[in-house]
């Protein structure tokens, strides 16, 4: 990337189109939840116009099955048409609560994949996901941090019932609650308000544990390292 | 004075990553000097426009009709760790922002204000478009009540747009601050919103725990425990609630 702007500088050569990307760079993605789980991650460098959601706007059919079940092909296939680079399920399997993982080295030469975008599932939720929409990815060498938030796709209302949320772990959730929220009041993609939980793993209103399954945005920590 | 870890609140500039502390002033480099009314030379006109977009990304906290101020170096609505003024008490327990333009109107560095035209309820957005001489820089300030609380308000605290491009946006995610002007009861008739069916809005006491503005610590609701809360599991929230867009249009 540098050397492509010193030469066009070099030749007064117009560079207004040149939002090609010359760019290698790894991103790691940290779970920093004490109980959350991120499914098989996607992780993709495309162009400006593609996106995996949008906060605010209602959630891609595929984007929902994400959401609320992990998969992450219907995503793949949507975007396919604007060549993407991707990465899918760096970890092979499940992100644990303070493991991190870090994709092999993607590159976008010669492409304009300049923006970075992930998500995964959050399990034992609804419909949470860990989310990041098109990052600008920088054009400098260099190591870049940054955090990213839990979203709620807007799909499901978050009743925290183990039959609504699979579970193909044991998270430590219980049974027999009465459901919390029967619908969610906001259908667009928005920040999760977060789970509640209860003390009672045989009842309640909700399966999930209040001193485990809870947690505070930021989530995740990002690490991109451009080459 | 930041409560939280600074990288909570991050100002993505197009092409560059930059963080501020939210809550801290922001100081413009290289504007006008100490006088708001010099008459030299260099003291040229500067029409910049901008449009401001506020996003509500809660999952049931409706926003009261927004309060954008335009203004140089020096306007703050509000500091972290000090008393609200009644002005924003009013904005944060009744979603009233009349007195708080009004009051930035009076200030030198004023520049220019539009109220929103109403509610932005969670998942709507309302956007306002300005054009304002910035020939002595140009700062944004942003406040809007979540109203299904007692005393909660999201925005921006003069974050600095001068080094702005034309065409350049910024997006900023807001987080919740607590006015400290209201206890947090929850209970009912102390909500204006709708969770509330229309409770008391302002009251000027002070009844909170310390008379002080931090960030908000989030609402209980009786989902979690608070029995006399008139809320649910779905009034919570969490960082960020407003996402806040503003692209500097020429």
């Amino acid at each position: 990337m540098n050397k492509k702007w010193v030469v066009a500088t070099l030749f007064g050569i117009s560079v207004t189109s040149a939002n090609l990307q010359a760019e290698q760079f790894t991103v790691e993605i940290e779970n920093l939840t004490n109980g959350i789980y991120f499914t098989p991650l996607l992780v993709a460098a495309h162009d400006s116009s593609t996106h995996l959601f949008e906060t605010g706007s209602a959630a891609s059919t595929s984007l929902e099955t994400m959401a609320e079940g992990g998969d992450i092909s219907g995503l793949v296939t949507d975007i396919a048409s604007a060549s993407p680079v991707t990465v899918e399920n760096p970890k092979g399997g499940l992100l644990a609560p303070g493991e991190s993982t870090t994709t092999v080295m993607l590159n976008t030469d010669d492409s304009d994949n300049g923006y970075l975008s992930i998500v995964a599932m959050m399990l034992p939720t609804n419909d949470g996901f860990v989310g990041l929409d098109s990052w600008e990815i920088p054009s400098t060498a260099g190591t870049y941090t940054f955090t990213i938030n839990g979203y709620d796709a807007g799909t499901e209302g978050n009743d925290e019932l183990t039959g609504s949320i699979p579970a193909p772990i044991d998270f430590g959730t219980g049974t027999g609650g009465t459901g919390v929220s029967t619908n969610d009041n906001n259908a667009t993609v928005h920040i999760h308000p977060g789970s509640i939980g209860d003390d009672d793993s045989a009842g309640g209103i909700s399966d999930l544990d209040n001193s485990v399954h809870r947690w505070l945005n930021p989530i995740a920590r990002i690490t991109v390292v451009i080459q | 004075m930041s409560l939280f870890n600074k990288s909570l609140f991050n100002l993505e500039l197009r092409g560059k990553m930059i963080t501020v502390a939210m809550g801290s002033s922001l100081l413009l480099a290289g504007c006008g000097g100490s006088s708001s009314d010099n008459n030299t030379a260099d003291n040229t006109e500067d029409l910049r426009s901008f449009e401001i977009s506020v996003h509500n990304v809660t999952a049931n906290q409706p926003f009261s009709p927004i309060a954008v101020i335009l203004h140089s170096t020096g306007y703050q609505a509000w500091i972290d760790g000090e008393a609200a003024s009644t002005a924003l008490e009013l904005l944060a327990e009744e979603g009233d922002n009349s007195s708080l333009l009004t009051e930035a109107s009076l200030h030198d560095a004023y520049l220019a204000s539009q109220t929103g035209t109403g509610v932005i309820g969670p998942g709507q957005n309302e956007s306002v478009q300005f054009e304002v001489d910035a020939q002595n820089g140009v700062s944004v300030s942003v406040v809007s009540m979540l109203v299904n609380t007692n005393d909660a308000y999201t925005g921006i605290n003069a974050a600095a747009l001068t080094a702005l491009n034309t065409g350049e946006s910024m997006s900023v995610k807001a987080p919740v601050w607590d006015a400290g002007t209201e206890s947090n009861t929850e209970a009912a008739g102390t909500i204006p919103g709708p969770a509330d069916n229309a409770g008391e809005g302002f009251n000027a006491e002070r009844s909170d725990q310390s008379d002080r503005i931090r960030f908000h610590s989030g609402v209980v609701s009786s989902d979690d425990g608070l029995s006399t809360s008139v809320l649910s599991a779905e009034h919570r929230f969490d960082n960020p609630s407003a996402m806040i867009t503003i692209t500097r249009l020429n």
